[in-house]
């Protein structure tokens, strides 16, 4: 009695929302990280507001050069993400594989970098807890950093193992690599909030 | 992140483990999210059984003798409970009840189980990642019942966790805390919440059947709908406060803890300079909306309930639907409501006091919406239609009592007050535990096969009932006579609640009663679920809505062929028809009989 | 978007190119215009322009936003509004505390020293 089921629109879009359904998923989905980031920078609004004191990110010993590139980092893999987009909508796995490879190779290079400058704290004994602006740099960099690793681990399967579905549903494959490319491209969104506003922000 | 069944084996020849426990398919994984609840409600009702012992025979042991020797002496020395493990268990209870129990059973279960039914479709948008959320919450609620048994036991600055107690109690960096393992756990929780919320959302725009227009859809889809964003948008500010909680104790951070904070008359050796506000800002911000995700389903199942019983259609489905649309909306900015005590300026509570008044106004057209459904109805009482009777009365008892704790002068009497307690209460216990009572007896045929043994289901009713009452309506007095909560000798010491003292005993046996009356319910359920009388229809309550329009139970797949949806979904007593409803599944046979028009 | 075909695929990818230059450019800006000393709340709103300007060309085009349909713009919209509304309201209330001008929240902001020598706190080590 019990049949195949299909659940429809994975692949084509529904008439009256003009969508598929994991392009719906991830927006709500990336409407979630919005209020999580959000409530974050809140708590970096209001602690700062409240301080009397508040350091400069150059004072405290974060690199802006360093940031700078990680900030120039993860625009590329932007652009290569949606490349290897673009690359599937031309039919094209090999040059998909190309842009893909180079999209984890950007977040495998943010990461190093992210990770000697942690090293580079710790080793100067600053830590989270020696102040309040340390407290959140960690908790926002550390919590952004837990993302792009999510991304890199979604990505790295779609670069490998998950690439097979090209062969036998190429437009659902599509909109895979679609809507990873969406929340890779909210973790540099966030980014693109967080390098100005930990790094670049005069102190009081 | 998408997935679906493309090249499915047949669903019959999976294994037992695939078939039953890490199954995709939304009926297994709606029973596995209720029988777990249904656990968890059992176990957070004990954790208040044993405090109602304390509260009602204050320092005297408890004559259990194999309980008292399984707790140990850290917990009951000599049999009498520690002031500490008392606190565990109201921190404890607080949360299994709410995070564990309830939003499970009414969003996880009912809304895995009837969403995708009642809206045509064959499963769940997402229905591994269904499987993976039901999981997660597993897990969490694993490390919540673990905490227990860490040194310094479970969670105990109660549900809320504020800060800066929850933050040095103890103080330790290891994870294996009890507070740290209930922020641990919440974020679990959390994560299962979002990621099944964007489910719910999916499935509901995405994979209605085809005629199944918004102002076609049942009340408890659209009620489902609302949750759904609750859930999505305001329990990640409570994630990122969870995590700066677990670095505050962890790592020694400062986002909650202010400086020249002096424990045990020692300075702490932290930075200082966070804000015990920013907690409890960052936890109402979701614990408000939270209380809508318990009541919103809750609402929904009393809706499909009422019609059906009735005979007739919902009074004002517009107005049910634009009001819990915007009471959704309005959750969002009441909260600061269970801060007026804080120190807030007037401006601030006066603008919290106004929304908090206006968010009455929808829940108020809500209640009456359903309440005038009754009017000139054909009333059958059966089981589920006496628990969304019930609801209706108990549900107003708890909203009228929030109005006063709504108003911010009213509120500096009964803040932090038993009379909170009691409002909280009647509105979660007589009345979401009602509506979620009447939805398993309402749904139980559906999903078994199997008729719920009606004398039972009824001696079950009027005890729950009456024993409720028992418990909560001495609260509000207490509370009015300024009994605080969260005392460990039930307000014992102190000489204003002397006059009232008497009613922690009536609470208590009214409570003990009440857990034997639920005995009824569970011999009831398992009883019926072997060993009960088949069903002979598969429509056997004569509803409207598209879950009756499957076998019994559904297979995997849901229905035999795709449905199609010709009119509303509460189509009873149609002038000119034979039989008292009209399925949504039916076409109207006579072109002037319905206006079929696909509206919108 | 299933139906785009071979040339408006090239040309979307010169949009691509065309938003990175733009996208490092602002990023530089960025961090030149922080060498000059503009005070606190000029920078901040500087900082916040070009900021969003960069995010929104991210979502835009890499996201494909500007083409997307209603149902995603209304979650947005709402999403929007209610961190608006947290950070907004928290604020708000922040600013109308009872007592002290400044409330409770201006205390001197403590500072553990860079070397622990005795702590309490081996968590580091952890």
């Amino acid at each position: 009695m019990s049949t195949a089921i299909e659940i429809p629109y994975n692949s084509t879009e529904r008439p009256d929302t003009g969508l598929y359904n994991a392009k719906l998923g991830v927006w709500l989905f990336l409407a979630s990280e919005v209020m999580l980031f959000g409530a974050l920078f809140s708590t970096y609004v209001l602690l700062r507001t409240g301080a009397d004191t508040w350091e400069n990110g150059a004072q405290i010993g974060l690199s802006i050069p360093l940031a700078t590139i990680n900030t120039l980092v993860l625009i590329i893999s932007s652009v290569t993400m949606v490349m290897s987009w673009a690359s599937l909508k031309m039919k094209s796995l090999g040059r998909y594989k190309f842009y893909m490879g180079l999209t984890i190779l950007c977040g495998v290079v943010f990461l190093i970098i992210k990770g000697f400058e942690y090293a580079h704290k710790f080793e100067n004994g600053i830590w989270p807890s020696t102040s309040t602006f340390m407290a959140i740099y960690f908790t926002m960099t550390g919590l952004h950093g837990l993302h792009v690793i999510g991304g890199l681990l979604v990505n790295s399967y779609l670069w490998g193992p998950g690439s097979k579905m090209w062969q036998t549903d190429p437009e659902r494959f599509t909109n895979r690599i679609e809507v990873a490319g969406l929340y890779w491209h909210f973790v540099d969104l966030v980014w693109i909030f967080l390098f100005p506003t930990l790094y670049l922000l005069p102190g009081k | 992140m998408t997935d679906a069944h493309h090249h499915d084996e047949h669903h019959d020849e999976l294994p037992f483990w695939r078939h039953y426990i890490f199954s995709t398919d939304h009926k297994i994984i709606g029973i596995q999210y209720g029988l777990t609840a249904l656990v968890f409600l059992f176990f957070g009702f004990c954790l208040m059984m044993l405090m109602r012992w304390q509260l009602a025979y204050p320092g005297k042991p408890l004559p259990i003798g194999f309980l008292v020797k399984w707790l140990g002496d850290s917990r009951m020395p000599g049999g009498i409970m520690a002031p500490e493990f008392y606190n565990q268990l109201g921190a404890m209870h607080g949360t299994v009840m709410v995070f564990l129990g309830v939003v499970p059973l009414a969003v996880g279960a009912f809304g895995n189980y009837i969403v995708p039914l009642q809206v045509g479709a064959q499963d769940m948008a997402f229905p591994k990642l269904n499987m993976s959320s039901y999981w997660v919450y597993f897990i969490g609620g694993v490390v919540m019942l673990c905490s227990f048994f860490v040194p310094g036991g479970s969670a105990q600055s109660g549900w809320t966790s504020y800060a800066p107690l929850s933050v040095i109690t103890p103080q330790s960096h290891s994870l294996f805390t009890g507070q740290s393992m209930w922020l641990t756990g919440m974020v679990f929780l959390i994560t299962s919440s979002l990621l099944g919320s964007v489910n719910t959302i999916t499935t509901i725009i995405q994979l209605r059947a085809k005629g199944l227009t918004w102002m076609r859809l049942p009340f408890f889809v659209w009620a489902q709908l609302v949750t759904g964003f609750l859930l999505l948008l305001a329990f990640p500010p409570l994630e990122a406060a969870g995590v700066m909680q677990l670095m505050d104790r962890m790592a020694g951070t400062s986002f909650f803890l202010p400086s020249g904070l002096v424990v045990g008359g020692k300075a702490l050796y932290v930075s200082g300079g966070g804000s015990a506000l920013l907690w409890q800002h960052l936890f109402w911000f979701l614990a408000h909306p939270e209380v809508y995700v318990l009541i919103l389903p809750a609402m929904g199942i009393v809706g499909e309930v009422i019609a059906n019983n009735t005979r007739k259609p919902l009074w004002g489905y517009k107005s049910l639907v634009y009001s819990v649309i915007f009471l959704g909306f309005m959750s969002f900015i009441v909260w600061a409501h269970h801060m007026f005590l804080t120190g807030m300026g007037t401006a601030v509570n006066a603008f919290f006091q106004t929304t908090t008044m206006i968010i009455s106004i929808p829940s108020i057209i809500i209640l009456t919406a359903l309440i005038l459904s009754l009017w000139g109805g054909s009333i059958r009482f059966t089981v589920p239609m006496l628990f969304a009777l019930a609801f209706l009365p108990m549900f107003g008892i708890g909203g009228l009592t929030g109005l006063p704790l709504g108003l911010a002068s009213a509120d500096i009497h009964l803040h932090d007050t038993y009379y909170v307690i009691g409002h909280f209460h009647y509105v979660v216990a007589p009345g979401t535990l009602f509506a979620l009572f009447a939805g398993i007896y309402y749904w139980f045929p559906k999903a078994s096969g199997k008729q719920m043994n009606e004398t039972l289901g009824k001696w079950h009713f009027w005890g729950s009932l009456i024993f409720m009452n028992g418990i909560f309506l001495p609260m509000l007095i207490q509370g009015l006579a300024g009994v605080s909560r969260r005392l460990y000798d039930g307000g014992a010491s102190y000489l204003h609640a002397e006059h009232v003292l008497y009613l922690n005993k009536v609470m208590s046996h009214s409570a003990w009663s009440l857990a034997v009356v639920q005995l009824i319910f569970i011999v009831n359920f398992f009883w019926s679920l072997f060993g009960g009388r088949k069903v002979t229809s598969d429509n056997p309550w004569e509803a409207t809505t598209l879950e009756w329009d499957t076998p019994t139970p559904p297979p995997h797949g849901n229905f035999l062929k795709i449905p199609e949806v010709y009119c509303g979904p509460y189509e009873y007593s149609v002038p000119g028809e034979e039989r008292d409803f009209h399925p949504q599944w039916e076409p109207y046979k006579k072109p002037g009989d319905q206006n079929n028009q696909e509206k919108k | 978007m299933s139906d785009i075909h071979h040339e408006d695929v090239h040309s979307h990818v010169k949009t691509y190119i065309k938003v990175f230059v733009a996208l490092a450019v602002g990023t530089l800006i960025t961090v030149l215009a922080s060498n000059f000393h503009l005070g606190i709340v000029v920078g901040i709103i500087v900082a916040l322009i070009i900021a969003t300007v960069k995010g929104s060309l991210v979502a835009a085009f890499f996201m494909h936003l500007s083409a997307e349909r209603k149902p995603i713009y209304w979650v947005l919209i709402l999403t929007a509004t209610f961190v608006v509304v947290m950070v907004g309201l928290i604020m708000f209330a922040r600013q109308d505390q009872q007592g002290s001008q400044q409330g409770i929240f201006a205390v001197p902001q403590g500072h553990v020293p860079a070397h622990h020598a005795e702590t309490p706190e081996e968590a580091h080590k952890e």
